[in-house]
């Protein structure tokens, strides 16, 4: 197509077809982050990052590159273990969340988690819901009621639970324990969601419905997700990171990683040819 | 043909990767032969020839046929990415393009059956020889470019497309001429012009495989934004 020759319609029809999404604020920026474990091994070796507001970003890697631990510093999770070791800033709307005076569980009610094995607690649905949102909120019951099925229709779970929401969360099936975890995550009202491995011990139908789930929560919350399976990185992304040895290698836009990545290692990996 | 220096850690992905790649090649070569072929009936009146060039074309649809269900299904057991994404994309519109070679093939040939209890005047012949040389050079470098993944040869052969435009143009002229000179070979010329007209999109197709193997090698398209693409006459 010939653009100085085409009529103005014609002109517009490209332009839209060629179009790139409009880029969300920085939310999270990650600057020259080290992590050394106890027995003083670096196991990540200068990251420097941004994660965008509203905005999936999804890291791939083989195993032992890095990307879980990355996840883990961002909501100071590593601080659970002593002798590990961050050095570098991780800015949060601009502000440094590594600095010794970050209160760590208001910190965790703004950053979320969510991990590979469905975690729900022994309680019912309700109150593993409610659970989270007492922990900060003092809230009234009709006030509460209603925070909990906000969350619960926010993680698309709703309408399969509201008739047993008193009934035990375990005895959802996988896919369900693991929204129930997403509507725990959410129901505290975070500002980024990091979602560890969120699909892999589920089947296909429920993949499919968390994976739809992240593309509507990434309506409101910036989202890292951790991921083994490169077609759901693909599917569910927008920015795509690629670690190896602790190191990040590339991090473009999904869609680049995918069709045209500029590394070597990258194009190695995602193709399958990485030993 | 190998499509990439590192082997897949999946050997039978691999080897489809690489019969794929002999595919687009091998048929490559058959379109070659048949745009030939197609011309030399033309211009001798091979009868023989022109009916070997029209069932050629039947052997090269099928390949096409072949290569769009090995893709088909290389693309929903294996969902390729990056470079294989791209080499089996493009051995796609590459296959497309060489069956519409072939066509273009058959046409002439199916022409010269036409033309050939009338003859032809020696001066007729030149300008279509002459297109077919150059088109023949158009649709060997594009597959060379296709199958060494090399965007600087696939730059050339677009940018000498213009040649065959140029000459398919004052081919035009020149059969105007004699038609207008002597109307008892308006039939001939007629059906040389068509033939010119076809070598013209067979260069137009050969192209089309030079822009595939550009894109095969940076994963970018080739539009006017490439510095080094100077077309004198763009393309619709």
């Amino acid at each position: 197509m010939d653009m100085v020759n085409s009529s103005p319609d014609i002109r517009a029809a490209v332009a839209a077809t060629q179009g790139t999404p409009v880029e969300q604020p920085i939310k999270v920026h990650v600057k020259d982050v080290r992590f050394y474990y106890a027995n003083g091994y670096e196991a990540l070796k200068g990251i420097n990052l941004e994660l965008r507001d509203k905005t999936v970003t999804a890291f791939i890697g083989p195993s032992g590159c890095g990307k879980s631990t990355l996840l883990r510093i961002l909501n100071r999770i590593y601080d659970l273990y002593p002798g590990q070791r961050v050095t570098g800033e991780v800015l949060l709307d601009g502000r440094n969340i590594l600095g010794r005076d970050e209160d760590l569980n208001r910190l965790r009610a703004r950053i979320g988690m969510v991990f590979q094995k469905p975690t729900p607690f022994p309680m019912s649905i309700y109150e593993n819901i409610a659970f989270g949102i007492r922990l900060y909120e003092k809230i009234p019951k009709s006030e509460m009621d209603g925070r909990v099925e906000a969350a619960l229709r926010k993680a698309a779970l709703w309408d399969e639970v509201k008739e047993k929401l008193h009934q035990s969360g375990l005895g959802l099936s996988g896919g369900q324990q693991q929204r129930l975890c997403i509507a725990r995550a959410v129901a505290v009202k975070p500002s980024v969601l990091l979602l560890d491995e969120p699909a892999s011990a589920l089947d296909p139908i429920s993949t499919a419905k968390v994976e739809e789930l992240i593309e509507e929560l990434a309506n409101d919350y910036c989202i890292a997700i951790v991921t083994h399976n490169m077609q759901q990185a693909a599917r569910a992304s927008q920015y795509t990171a690629f670690m190896y040895l602790g190191e990040l290698i590339e991090f473009d836009r999904t869609d680049n990683i995918f069709t045209a990545p500029k590394n070597k290692r990258t194009q190695d990996y995602v193709t399958g040819r990485f030993g | 043909m190998a499509f990439s220096t590192t082997e897949h850690t999946i050997s039978s992905y691999e080897d489809e990767l690489t019969r794929l790649a002999e595919s687009i090649a091998e048929m490559g070569g058959l379109v070659e032969t048949s745009i030939s072929n197609a011309t030399v009936a033309l211009l001798k009146l091979d009868h023989a020839l022109a009916q070997q060039t029209i069932a050629d074309d039947k052997q090269i649809d099928a390949m096409q046929r072949k290569i769009d269900e090995n893709i088909v299904s290389m693309i929903a057991r294996r969902q390729p990415m990056a470079s294989d994404l791209r080499a089996i994309i493009t051995a796609l519109h590459v296959a497309n393009d060489l069956e519409r070679m072939g066509d273009m093939a058959k046409q002439i040939s199916r022409r010269s059956l036409q033309i050939e209890s009338l003859g032809l005047a020696p001066k007729f012949y030149n300008g279509v020889k002459h297109m077919n040389d150059l088109v023949l050079r158009q649709v060997k470098a594009a597959l060379d470019a296709y199958a060494t993944r090399d965007s600087a040869a696939a730059i050339d052969v677009c940018n000498s497309d213009d040649e065959i435009d140029q000459l398919y143009t004052s081919l035009f002229r020149e059969l105007l001429t004699y038609m207008m000179e002597d109307p008892r070979v308006i039939t001939q010329c007629t059906h040389l012009l068509f033939a010119g007209k076809s070598l013209e999109r067979a260069g137009d197709h050969a192209t089309n495989i030079a822009e595939a193997a550009y894109y095969l090698d940076t994963g970018k398209q080739l539009s006017s934004e490439v510095e080094e693409l100077h077309r004198l006459q763009p393309k619709e």
